[in-house]
């Protein structure tokens, strides 16, 4: 990390900085356990553990198991990341193979 | 079962299936309905009436046929959509309650998803599916899937997930219908028309001269006969109305029974008993004949009868003709109270000529009149163009035909000109033609009836007087004299002239009695002075003649006494003549 002054993304650094401090909850929703499914919770763990270590809450839930979860959190794609904490709400959906996009999603990282 | 019922053909075995829809007139132009177990797709501009069309489709399978559906609203929210519903008069918690229809609500945002990697769309696949389980569905509406493109940005996933969702659909048996906007050069935006093989709706709404008409057109229906054209619809608090007008033929039904004109002497010059039932009547006329006043006692007529009479006004309000018609003693209002007349009454430059004839379908269809006037009728020829009013003046007389309604039309025409082209036009397509004339006469204007034309009929020709009164219509006979056709005041004059000149003659008749009588008593008196003098002449002569024969017996005496006198020895007769004689030889 250089000067403030230097980086145009202080402010946002800021930002990450105060939210490496926050609690995330998050809810991965597959569509049964398919290789997309797998790969999906595979990556996110991996993830989770990488950049949230011990400050993350992750549930994964089958959308064909509990269809009615589905139509509460408007899920249309699978596999569905939820970040319900913290706000706002945000999505990411595929199979997280691109790892910066989930980040992006996460508001772990900025949009560059 | 309900498709073999509703269609008016026989139903072949092989024939698709089909699925109605409940709306009006939809299911005639589809012939019989929307392909059951596939996908339908709706499109159009916007505000063109997709999803109407789409909620009534569900909310009609629901009420009307049982079937239970789903909606999937892309676009409105639970609360939106419940008061669309509600617009059509369908009460959609009561609906979802009953389990006769499951709403899902879909809100894809895209600034809150991030997409990374590849997935598919089974969260929709899965949802719906649970929405059709839940209330075992028959029929699926998806308004519109195109929020999707909006919301997703990998085209290549969403098309292949697309094309999986509707053969999915197929496999669940349901008839779906799908939306979508109107695309540039294409039927919808993204496309969407690819993926539905089978039927496809389009939806228009068009404006011309400023005024809009909605248009709907089958662009394809694959495996089932369907009308081609484009067919003006409705939206209103009952959903959609679809006429197949421009499909009628010309085999309705021709009554002998007789309806009365309201005026009896009317009924008189038309063979004696009116109208006849079914049949259209013209009443053209210039301004201020008596048109509507001749409509308004047919009208009045008709409710008395206890029939049901519709009145479709175009240039004057149900209360001003009410009024109106109450200046010449036909009480309307009474008619209206109790349910027998209704007034329509809208300017003609509200709706273009297709939606005219698409509400006057409607109004008739609720109605169900007996009796249906149209005045007039040429505020509404003049919407459109002559190629336009005259169609619409056929497929309305063609429907009002079909239904077996008596029609009158008014029409107004320009005074002083005689029968133009419109007027042959509209004649062509009338049966009973009455003409009402202006009759200007020594500075006067005077009303003039005249039956051009009544078909099937032998009717009056001659033009009587068409006087308004405040105790109602009556007709009078015109003075017909060598000076033409004499109407009002110089009617009355002439025919008082007509009176005087009677009297005259009865009294020169008089007058001619008395000289006979008298000439033939001078006649007598001559005679009998003649007859006196004949008898005195008689007498006369009878004296003379009594005279000469004393006369003669005197001579003869004294030429006897002569002869014996002289001594004569021959024996003088005593008859003169021979004495004569035997004088002459004696000599």
């Amino acid at each position: 990390m250089t000067s403030k002054r230097a980086n145009p993304f202080a402010i946002l650094d800021e930002d990450i900085k105060k939210r490496s401090k926050e609690r995330y909850v998050l809810r991965l929703y597959i569509s049964g356990i398919t290789p997309r499914s797998t790969a999906a919770i595979e990556r996110i763990r991996h993830i989770c553990e990488k950049h949230l270590e011990g400050r993350y809450e992750l549930e994964i839930i089958d959308i064909y198991q509990q269809p009615s979860l589905a139509k509460g959190e408007q899920i249309i794609a699978a596999p569905t990341l939820i970040r319900k904490l913290p706000l706002p709400l945000r999505r990411v959906i595929g199979d997280m193979s691109n790892e910066d996009r989930v980040l992006v999603g996460l508001d772990l990282r900025p949009n560059k | 079962m309900l498709t073999a019922k509703l269609r008016p053909a026989t139903p072949q075995s092989d024939q698709l299936e089909k699925t109605p829809t409940g709306i009006r007139g939809l299911d005639e132009i589809a012939n019989g309905g929307l392909p059951k177990g596939r996908t339908s797709l709706v499109c159009g501009n916007a505000g063109c009436g997709k999803t109407i069309l789409a909620m009534e489709f569900v909310a009609r399978g629901a009420v009307e046929f049982g079937e239970p559906g789903v909606f999937i609203a892309f676009e409105e929210t639970p609360d939106e959509l419940e008061k669309n519903f509600l617009s059509l008069g369908f009460d959609l918690k009561k609906l979802v309650a009953k389990k006769l229809l499951a709403v899902d609500y879909i809100y894809v945002e895209r600034s809150e998803i991030e997409e990374t990697g590849s997935y598919d769309l089974d969260g929709l696949f899965i949802r719906l599916g649970h929405a059709i389980d839940s209330v075992g569905a028959k029929r699926v509406v998806l308004d519109t899937l195109e929020v999707l493109f909006a919301g997703l940005s990998d085209q290549a996933i969403l098309r292949a997930e697309l094309r999986r969702l509707f053969r999915w659909l197929k496999e669940k048996g349901v008839t779906a219908i799908v939306t979508g906007e109107r695309g540039q050069g294409m039927l919808t935006r993204y496309g969407l028309e690819e993926y539905v093989a089978d039927c496809v709706i389009l939806l228009d709404l068009r404006l011309q001269e400023q005024i809009a008409t909605r248009r709907l057109r089958l662009v394809k229906y694959r495996g089932s006969k369907h009308g081609a054209d484009e067919y003006p619809f409705l939206i209103d608090e009952n959903g959609l109305s679809i006429l197949p007008i421009s499909s009628l033929s010309l085999n309705h039904q021709a009554s002998t029974q007789r309806v009365s004109s309201g005026i009896s002497r009317l009924d008189r010059m038309l063979d004696g008993k009116g109208f006849f039932r079914g049949s259209t009547v013209l009443v053209s006329g210039t301004a201020g004949a008596g048109k509507s006043s001749l409509a308004g006692a047919f009208a009045l007529a008709a409710c008395q009868r206890g029939e049901r009479c519709l009145y479709f006004a175009f240039e004057e309000s149900p209360l001003q003709i009410v009024r109106n018609m109450k200046s010449i003693g036909l009480n309307l209002e009474a008619m209206v109270k109790n349910g027998l007349l209704r007034f329509h009454a809208v300017r003609s430059s509200l709706h273009g000529l297709e939606m005219h004839l698409v509400t006057k379908h409607k109004a008739v269809d609720e109605f169900k009149p007996a009796i249906v006037v149209l005045d007039p009728i040429s505020s509404l020829m003049a919407v459109g163009s002559p190629t336009e009013g005259k169609s619409m003046l056929t497929r309305l007389i063609d429907f009002l035909k079909s239904e077996g309604i008596t029609a009158m039309f008014t029409d107004l025409i320009c005074s002083g000109g005689g029968l133009n082209q419109t007027d042959n036009e509209k004649s062509s397509l009338i049966d009973t033609w009455i003409s009402l004339r202006d009759l200007e006469l020594n500075g006067e204007l005077n009303r003039g009836l005249q039956i051009i034309k009544s078909r099937g009929m032998s009717h009056s020709n001659q033009i009587r007087e068409f006087l308004l009164t405040n105790k109602g219509i009556d007709l009078l006979d015109v003075y017909l004299g060598p000076a033409g056709v004499l109407t009002g005041s110089a009617r009355i004059a002439q025919a008082a002239q007509g009176k005087a000149e009677v009297l005259v003659q009865q009294q020169q008749q008089v007058r001619k009695q008395h000289e006979w009588r008298r000439r033939r008593s001078s006649l007598e008196r001559q005679m009998a002075e003649l007859r006196a003098q004949s008898e005195m002449e008689e007498e006369e002569e009878r004296q003379i003649r009594a005279q000469e024969e004393a006369l003669t017996k005197t001579l003869a005496g004294n030429r006897a006494d002569l002869a014996q006198l002289r001594g004569t020895d021959q024996l003088v007769s005593r008859t003169p003549a021979k004495t004569k004689q035997n004088e002459t030889t004696g000599h």
